[in-house]
């Protein structure tokens, strides 16, 4: 029986993943390092079943999202009907199979808003990092998402690699007509984590980004809004991340794991459901696996007396299982944090040097001559 | 990073300001919470009654005056004053937009 408990609210959004498949070979992709193959992807039934229970259980937002989520030949079906049970639809896409024809099928199946990644300003330089022709595909999305009268967020995500070119990233998110621009500097999770000698941005880079973006954000108001993602191991105090563990959003992974946390299958001994064998209902309110974390319970020293306690809420769960081995433990990004010396050493250390090349993401063995 | 309160928006909306949701911004009810939601890009805001009211009128014909107006018929109490902040606030946080062509000082048409 899952009786609601009085202090846990229903969720507002879903993160559906809906595939792992995805043409891009970025080296900051934070999906787990083992991806989910697609012969063990949720079928249409099943996802539709997730949307329904979700709306059930409050969910307002649905994020379709992956990999690429346009590699699923259902997502017309999948954003019809998350659209006729009242949800907002986002779709989270690389854009590069994003075209007039599909794109007046998705808003005609009720798709709201879609949000675009883009790699760099420089066609060129985007495409490298991509690992694939990918940029004006991308351009040429951002006029098809205008003309149909759709909102467009850009998303960017920087590392040491591009962060000096911010200024024209945001130019070209204006030329796009963007309504919203993501720079989100790289959060160190799945693959990316293991780039991030590569990836990790120094401590001059942020500081000339910093102004940059103070002084573009200034300049838009009111046009463009920019929301910028702090690179947290350069940070004193840790991301209240997900506001809170089973807080506000579930994700459901390719596979039909259900995540409080989209990288919450990084922590060892966390035992996750999964929703082929259990209701979402079920898992939001009662499963071990989103009660390990919620409130201020669980915490140790320094969070459990610490003033900001509410406002940072510990930080990261995954963060602190991957860098110190335990996931109760305070994030280590948080000066106050006996393990903060992990994230000094890996800033001296990483972002002194040359970076090494980084490793592009692949899909194993490639089915059927692979995604794109 | 915030907008700062400088912002152009800051000051307060004239009674000819016709507002409207802004593109992608979408009021809805929601019978799980029995609450009005208003749902936007990468967001959801739980308006209460007085608020969702106000953004039920927020139609891009009605200027603010009009809608004062018509809240006054279904409300105790309305204040003219009240309902311009809190359309204030939601231009801030780029919710609801003012339609062109009705800056400040300048006449509503009325042609309806």
């Amino acid at each position: 029986m899952s009786e609601p408990r009085p202090s846990v609210n229903p969720p507002l959004g879903l993160l559906a993943e809906l595939t792992h498949r995805c043409p891009l070979h970025c080296a900051y992709c934070s999906n787990p390092v083992q991806l989910v193959p697609a012969a063990d992807e949720l079928d249409t039934g099943q996802w539709r079943s997730v949307l329904d229970q979700a709306r059930q259980l409050g969910v307002l937002q649905v994020h379709l999202s992956g990999g690429e989520p346009m590699s699923r030949r259902d997502l017309p079906a999948l954003v019809e009907h998350a659209h006729a049970l009242g949800c907002y639809v986002n779709l989270v896409t690389s854009g590069l199979s994003l075209t007039d024809a599909t794109a007046t099928e998705l808003v005609a199946a009720g798709l709201d808003h879609v949000q675009l990644s883009i790699q760099d300003a420089d066609a060129r330089l985007a495409d490298v990092i991509a690992g694939v022709r990918a940029h004006e595909r991308k351009v040429a999305a951002a006029a098809v998402v205008r003309r149909l009268g759709l909102p467009l967020t850009v998303n960017a995500v920087l590392h040491r690699g591009n962060l000096d070119h911010v200024g024209a990233i945001v130019d070209l998110a204006e030329r796009m007509g963007a309504d919203r621009l993501e720079l989100a500097n790289t959060q160190f999770y799945g693959w990316a984590l293991r780039n991030r000698a590569a990836l990790l941005p120094t401590a001059a880079q942020l500081r000339a980004a910093d102004v940059v973006v103070r002084a573009a954000t200034e300049r838009l108001a009111g046009q463009m809004e920019i929301a910028y993602v702090y690179s947290d191991y350069h940070e004193r105090r840790p991301k209240p991340c997900m506001n809170g563990w089973g807080s506000r959003q579930l994700t459901v992974a390719p596979n039909g794991d259900v995540l409080p946390c989209p990288a919450a299958g990084s922590i060892e001994g966390l035992a996750l459901e999964n929703v082929r064998t259990r209701t979402l209902a079920d898992i939001w309110y009662d499963s071990s696996s989103f009660n390990a974390y919620r409130g201020t319970g669980w915490m140790r020293e320094p969070c459990r007396s610490c003033a900001f306690r509410d406002v940072d809420l510990g930080g990261c769960r995954c963060q602190a299982f991957l860098l110190t081995g335990d996931a109760a433990n305070t994030d280590p990004v948080c000066s106050l944090s006996p393990h903060r010396e992990v994230v000094d050493r890996v800033l001296s250390e990483q972002t002194a040097l040359v970076p090494p090349p980084s490793v592009p993401r692949r899909m194993p063995a490639a089915r059927n001559g692979g995604a794109s | 990073m915030t907008t700062p309160d400088s912002s152009p928006a800051a000051a307060a909306l004239p009674g000819t300001a016709v507002p409207r949701l802004r593109r992608g911004v979408r009021l809805s009810f929601d019978p799980t919470r029995d609450s009005y939601v208003l749902l936007y890009p990468e967001g959801v805001l739980l308006p209460n009654e007085t608020a969702a009211a106000v953004l039920g009128r927020c139609d891009g014909g009605a200027d603010v005056a009009t809608i004062v107006a018509s809240l006054a018929e279904d409300f105790d109490g309305v204040d003219a004053a009240q309902v311009s902040e809190l359309l204030r606030r939601l231009v801030r946080r780029r919710l609801v937009e003012i339609v062109e062509n009705t800056e400040p000082g300048e006449a509503v048409r009325g042609d309806e």
